[in-house]
């Protein structure tokens, strides 16, 4: 496998509470205490992974994980406090967010968002939203813009008719199509796809997701896909990113990791996946809430406290991602009576 | 069936007029729940789930009217009761949660003051002893250290916690009947776990009747007792939940199944349902308004729609039904 996108030791750490003025920072300093230490969210701690050319990588865990702060560091939306974020040859952790929009390289990373109703420019007709990165990230003009954005729609299904249209004239359907087609429009190495069909009925998200496994294999482009829908991360997957309060948890090929989830987070988020397969329903709950994601203890596990296992050396070690065979789980208890 | 039907709802239509046409929403609208029993209501967006629980509720859209039918809870009609009789029935027969707690929920009241609001006024609970029962509640509803989080406000709580505060908030003066549009839409599977069970344990627990909106087929088939499919503001079919996996007779429930994703091995085992819903506007639509999009359609699908009576086994509005 070529990589193609190299994380290593990510964090994101943002202050909470009321910031300490200039002045107030110097007194603190004559009076002779240390730096002043505000708190932090740790939202993102020390994650690892990479994605191949051409894979699709699912990134899944509950709401306020960490997921949209990590795909926002990637996406280079928001500087990160720590790591690497290496795409090719190329280190962006370096280059600041806000040069990073003019970036030769920007084109190399697209993003679909959820409600492509709401991210697109509502006075935009679908040809504007396709030729708008297409303007911008690429410099085309004229006969050239017109046909490569014919082309992107025709990639993604989308009528040419239906160019001519303002947002509110389409349906939800043909709305996921644009937001597509903007994004593959510029020809990007990696698309981040957060929650892309949300909001649309099973029967336009099937045809969606079809189109995405297609455009995949036509275009080569590596997916992180990032959803709460882990039957549809199943489906379309290549891998998957399991993430708990901000630290990863397990990594693995989909379809094993959801047979046969290994980290104890991973195995009770499975068994609350919806089955209409009635015949056995699981009943390993989740209790309580997610312990404070403000200055966590280092060497607590972060899922210490709502672990129906929970013992005194997962609040005296913070566990690390470990290998099994071809499966990583951050647990003390992994493996030992699986035998790996 | 042998359970005398808690609700029993017969051809219960609805118009909305608009300025661009009078919307047929729900036509002719047939179903029944038993005491303790849960009637998930499934279908795409638009289908007519949520404005069948309004149409109950006696809380429509002031451009919505009623244009028929009847909805028999106990001896009352709920579709003709005076405005002040369904006020009484509200909050204390009929109770709804809905899709998004924060809104409903009053943002400048604590938690604990709300449940205690409900149990003075529907609750036959004494003034005094609100504050305390509602302390209760919160912990039946599974809040850890409640009576701290009872002085809290909806904004200090998570999604699901404002869940669990609006379910307590919806039982708590022990309605007969719930009715859960959307429960758990946008909260995480772990949290719409645990919602769930509390919603199942209650209806087992204490008799009470519930409706479950979803348009989730796989959470429904895993919650319900019985499925009432909808589709364009009709309800298509109607069986108890593994009858209608099994066996399922009208195409677009088949297709529904289908398209599911939670039991196929890839993704090109899932299969699309070609057209949209139509526009429920239109002066011309055909009786059976998924015949446009009906693979299986027939020369007798322009007469009007077979209908099996409310409380038939496995009902099905369909002229070419599947086997
Ligand atoms: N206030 C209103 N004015 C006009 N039409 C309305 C109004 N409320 C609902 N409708 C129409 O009634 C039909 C049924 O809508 P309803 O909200 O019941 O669908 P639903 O099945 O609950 O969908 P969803 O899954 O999106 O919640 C739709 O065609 C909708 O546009
Ligand atoms: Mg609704």
């Amino acid at each position: 496998m070529t990589v193609l996108l190299d994380v290593a030791e990510l964090s994101k750490r943002f202050p909470v509470g009321r910031a300490v003025g200039p002045i107030e920072r110097l007194r603190r300093r004559l009076r002779g205490g240390g730096p002043v230490h505000l708190p932090h969210v740790h939202a993102v701690d020390d994650v690892s992974f990479v994605i191949g050319k051409g894979e699709t990588v699912g990134l899944v865990g509950e709401s306020g994980c960490g997921k949209s702060t990590l795909v926002r560091a990637i996406t280079r939306l928001i500087d990160p406090t720590e790591g690497s974020i290496k795409l090719g040859m190329r280190e962006l952790s370096l280059v600041p967010s806000r040069r990073f929009a003019r970036d030769a390289d920007r084109a190399r990373i697209q993003m679909v968002f959820q409600d492509a109703g709401e991210s697109i420019n509502p006075r935009f007709t679908s040809f504007d939203a396709i030729a708008d990165p297409l303007r911008r990230l690429k410099k085309l003009r004229g006969k050239a813009l017109r046909a490569k954005v014919e082309q992107a729609a025709q990639q993604c299904g989308l009528p040419a008719e239906l160019l001519g249209r303002f947002p509110h004239q389409l349906s939800g359907g043909q709305r996921a199509r644009v937001g597509i087609a903007r994004a593959v429009a510029v020809e990007p190495d990696l698309l981040v796809l957060d929650e892309p069909t949300a909001a649309l009925d099973v029967s336009v998200q099937v045809v969606i997701l079809q189109l995405l496994q297609r455009l995949k294999e036509q275009l080569g482009i590596s997916y992180l896909f990032v959803s709460h829908d882990l039957s549809v991360v199943r489906l379309l997957c290549d891998r998957v990113i399991v993430m708990y309060l901000g630290k990863i948890v397990e990594v693995g090929p989909a379809r094993e990791v959801f047979e046969h989830p290994l980290h104890p987070y991973t195995q009770a988020l499975v068994a609350a996946v919806p089955s209409s397969d009635i015949s056995g329903v699981e009943r390993l709950r989740l209790l309580g809430e997610p312990m404070s994601p403000i200055d966590p203890d280092p060497n607590v596990c972060r899922f210490y406290g709502r672990c129906p296992r929970g013992v005194d050396q997962c609040k005296g070690a913070m566990p690390v991602l470990r290998r099994f065979g071809n499966r990583e789980a951050a647990c003390h208890f992994t493996g030992e009576k699986e035998g790996l | 069936m042998s359970v005398a039907p808690a609700l029993l709802v017969q051809n219960l239509s609805v118009e909305f007029r608009t300025r661009s046409g009078v919307v047929k929403a729900l036509e002719s609208v047939s179903f029944t729940v038993a005491k303790g029993e849960t009637l998930a209501i499934v279908g795409e967006s638009g289908s007519g789930k949520s404005v069948t629980a309004y149409a109950v509720m006696g809380i429509l859209d002031p451009a919505g009217h009623v244009t028929g039918g009847t909805a028999m809870l106990g001896g009352l009609d709920l579709l003709s009761a005076s405005n002040a009789a369904m006020s009484e029935v509200r909050g204390r027969e009929i109770a709804m949660i809905f899709q998004n707690p924060r809104a409903a929920l009053n943002p400048i009241r604590s938690v604990g003051r709300q449940i205690a609001d409900v149990l003075i006024r529907h609750g036959n609970v004494p003034r005094k002893e609100a504050p305390e029962r509602a302390v209760e509640m919160l912990r039946a509803v599974g809040i850890p250290d409640p009576s701290r989080r009872a002085k809290a406000y909806p904004f200090e709580m998570s999604g699901g916690m404002c869940q669990r505060v609006m379910i307590a908030i919806a039982i708590a003066a022990k309605p007969s009947m719930l009715i859960a549009d959307e429960p758990t839409t946008g909260l995480d599977v772990t949290t719409q776990a645990v919602i769930m069970d509390l919603i199942s344990e209650l209806s087992s627990g204490t008799g009470m009747a519930t409706i479950f909106i979803t348009h989730d087929l796989a959470l429904a088939a895993q919650r319900a007792d019985r499925i009432a499919v909808m589709h364009a503001g009709h309800v298509i079919e109607c069986a108890a939940t593994r009858e209608l996996f099994e066996r399922p007779r009208h195409p677009y429930t088949a297709e529904l199944i289908a398209a599911t994703p939670d039991r196929a091995a890839n993704l090109d085992e899932l299969a699309s349902i070609p057209g949209a819903l139509p526009d429920l506007r239109r002066t011309d639509l055909p009786p059976c308004r998924y015949s446009e999009r009906c693979p299986r359609k027939m020369t007798e699908c322009d007469q009007p729609l077979p209908r099996s009576p409310a409380v038939a086994a496995h009902m099905v509005a369909c002229w070419n039904p599947l086997r």
